[in-house]
């Protein structure tokens, strides 16, 4: 039967958020192994944040992500090996080295309303003679008609598909669907159009059958749901819902649960789960890879991890301001210690 | 850019508003006292231009014309402009011919601040340079040197052209500086955030070259062994207030202290010149980490409001290229009055 729906699997990059950037390269050699088994046909490989993320920002990476990236490509009889870019981190430069490690796929992110900064990186990677996918992360933070219009401006510099990215796990099921309508109607006759969903509402695989009842063709997931906050779709969930739902994903469902429970799971330091904090990211709109780092300067600096994602959602921080997570703990802890000096004890 | 234009024009209704809102706090408040006059009497201020009109090259007359040492004559353009009409209102001569027209005016001006775009400035660097006139380019050319003015202004008075560099480098060589000074840099890394509406098509059409120019200049004028530089857009209403955050590694056994209070002299020091730049906490040192290769850090988070002179408070990134600007104008007229 003809594959109807295209399943990218982005374990071994949004789970690079979950991992605290940590891969080792046997790791991914048997994640990708696994995955090219199952019949997916697109494994993204890089940083949580893309290329050039390793950072003190984000977090260094334990294994550099060209490497990665080469080992992947060795490993995958058939599958392609993508990257992300996330402009302003990673550089043209950064996406021609992926090139000749190996990979095929170059999947250029921007948030919502920010496309035009990725102009100049469609191009290179189309003279690269990569497959393009725009990723436009936050849609919850703009309406259905902008996400389109920023669409277009992705398509008209050389994007083949454009994601509507649920960065906070934000979108309710409406909000999904009306957001790839409008995709579907601007750029449908000339680019694919996809769905990349998180769980922090516990919508992502939900939202990702409506994304394609809606016409996507492209949606993202991960094994055991491994990536930022509540974790993604989950790759082998998504893989056993279009099966049931009769819709060809070309992926063996069996060869999925298989590589999810025995290849990902056990190299796991703890699943994706729906606790508090994640659950803040998805009701209050936060950036799900905001979560570890959050918790980390909640730890340092003893205030809520919960109270700092609020305040990240009234100060409409976007994604790569990871920075802004220890500035808004080092302001609540001051407040923190005002509040306490005001109090008799 | 047609799509760019309403956020222009916001900007620029933004900017009006203010303006009227300080005419109308002028009107009803006492004036503000005249500058005590020099003591001494002194050669006329060098004649100095200002070539592209546009929201910066207004930004900057403003900042100028606030300056005793150097008296802004010329406004250049290449079509007639709002920023032509707004140079001409403040009494200064101003042509859409290009810099013909500058370079035929007697007499020259002995400065020229060129806030045109990198191929514009690229074609009057050598005119400039056969003509005796100092170059002060805030665009990406990068023609001259790369000049931070706290940090290496002295060593490059005297080039007949200096590099602005970028705003997020204005912004964060400076910390980058008062770490290495002290201790070995190893790494620095810089992270600035910027609202959309403060990002022109011109950066966002090259946003690898702010990556690249930034990084460089953390090591070549910061002193870090390596560089990395990230920016992001946040498009959030009202607009955010330019951040920015230097995260440098630093020897395992530094001297904390000494770091903390070289960063406050620094910052203390960009502050004569960018009133708005402000650090939003005591730098955070976090222990040696394996993950660091054994390095501790030092995060230094850094906020940096414009004046408003004419660009709205938020674009803090652009005021801090206007006023870096102005402020190596500033000590180059005193150096060629001193040379006079």
């Amino acid at each position: 039967m003809t594959r109807q729906i295209r399943i990218t699997d982005t374990t071994l990059r949004d789970g690079s958020h979950a991992m605290s950037h940590r891969f080792t390269e046997e790791q991914v050699r048997s994640t990708v192994h696994a995955l090219d088994a199952a019949g997916v046909e697109v494994i993204e490989v890089t940083h949580g944040d893309g290329l050039g993320g390793s950072s003190f920002n984000y977090g260094f990476s334990l294994t550099d992500d060209i490497t990665l990236i080469s080992a992947a490509v060795q490993e995958a009889a058939r599958a392609k090996i993508a990257v992300l870019l996330v402009p302003g981190i990673g550089t043209m430069a950064d996406l021609q080295r992926s090139r000749e490690a190996g990979a095929s796929v170059a999947r250029i992110a921007t948030h919502c309303t920010e496309a035009d900064v990725s102009v100049q990186h469609f191009g290179i990677a189309r003279e690269l003679g990569m497959e393009t996918v725009g990723f436009l992360m936050m849609a919850h933070r703009t309406g259905a008609a902008e996400l389109a219009r920023q669409a277009r401006i992705m398509v008209d510099a050389g994007a083949q598909c454009v994601y509507c990215v649920d960065s906070a796990g934000a979108l309710l099921l409406g909000d999904a669907q009306e957001r790839i309508q409008a995709l579907i109607r601007q750029v449908g006759g000339e680019a694919q159009v996809g769905f990349h969903g998180h769980q922090n509402l516990a919508l992502g695989v939900a939202n990702s059958v409506l994304a394609y009842q809606n016409g996507a063709l492209q949606i993202d997931g991960s094994l055991c749901g491994l990536g930022a906050g509540a974790g993604n779709s989950p790759t082998e969930v998504l893989a056993a819902t279009f099966d049931r739902l009769g819709i060809e994903t070309g992926i063996d469902v069996h060869a999925t649960l298989a590589a999810a429970d025995e290849i990902v799971r056990p190299f796991l330091p703890r699943l994706p789960w729906t606790d508090r904090a994640s659950i803040v990211q998805g009701y209050a709109g936060v950036y799900s890879s905001f979560l570890l780092h959050a918790e980390h300067a909640a730890d340092r600096y003893g205030v809520p991890v919960q109270d700092i994602l609020e305040r990240v959602a009234e100060h409409g921080y976007v994604g790569g301001q990871e920075d802004m997570l220890i500035d808004v703990a080092l302001q609540l802890a001051r407040e923190r210690e005002a509040a306490g000096a005001a109090t008799p004890a | 850019m047609p799509r760019r234009a309403p956020r222009g024009t916001v900007l620029m209704e933004t900017a009006a508003g203010r303006k009227e809102r300080s005419d109308a706090r002028n009107a009803t408040v006492t004036p503000p006292p005249t500058p005590t006059p020099p003591p001494t009497p002194t050669p006329p201020p060098p004649p100095a231009a200002i070539v592209g009109p546009g929201n910066i090259g207004t930004d900057l007359l403003a900042k100028l014309r606030r300056l005793d040492g150097l008296d802004v004559t010329y406004m250049v353009g290449v079509v007639e402009s709002e920023g032509l009409d707004r140079a001409r209102e403040l009494g200064v001569a101003a042509s859409a011919d290009g810099i013909d027209w500058l370079l035929r005016q007697d007499p020259l001006p002995r400065i020229v601040f060129e806030a045109t775009s990198a191929r514009a400035h690229q074609a009057h660097a050598p005119r400039y340079a056969e003509a005796g006139i100092t170059a002060i380019d805030l665009t990406p050319a990068h023609v001259g040197p790369m000049v931070c003015p706290p940090v290496n202004l002295s060593e490059h008075l005297d080039a007949p052209n200096v590099s602005m560099i970028s705003c997020g480098g204005q912004a964060t060589i400076p910390i980058v500086h008062a770490v290495s000074r002290v201790v070995p840099v190893p790494y620095a890394e810089i992270v600035a955030s910027v609202a959309s509406r403060s990002a022109g098509p011109g950066t966002r059409a090259n946003i690898d070259e702010f990556t690249h120019t930034t990084a460089a200049s953390l090591e070549s004028v910061g002193g870090a062994a390596r560089g990395k530089a990230i920016v992001v857009l946040n498009p959030v209403e009202p607009p955010m207030i330019m951040r920015d955050t230097v995260f440098c590694a630093i020897p395992a056994d530094a001297d904390t202290d000494a770091i903390a209070a070289s960063v406050h002299a620094m910052v203390a020091e960009v502050q004569q010149y960018v009133p708005g730049y402000t650090l939003r906490a005591d730098p955070q040192f976090d222990p040696p980490a394996a993950a660091w290769d054994g390095h501790g850090r030092v995060a230094v988070f850094l906020e940096v409001r414009g004046n408003g002179d004419y660009l709205p408070e938020y674009a803090g990134n652009l005021d801090i290229m206007t006023a870096a600007a102005a402020r190596v104008g500033e000590l180059l007229a005193i150096q060629m009055a001193v040379e006079a």
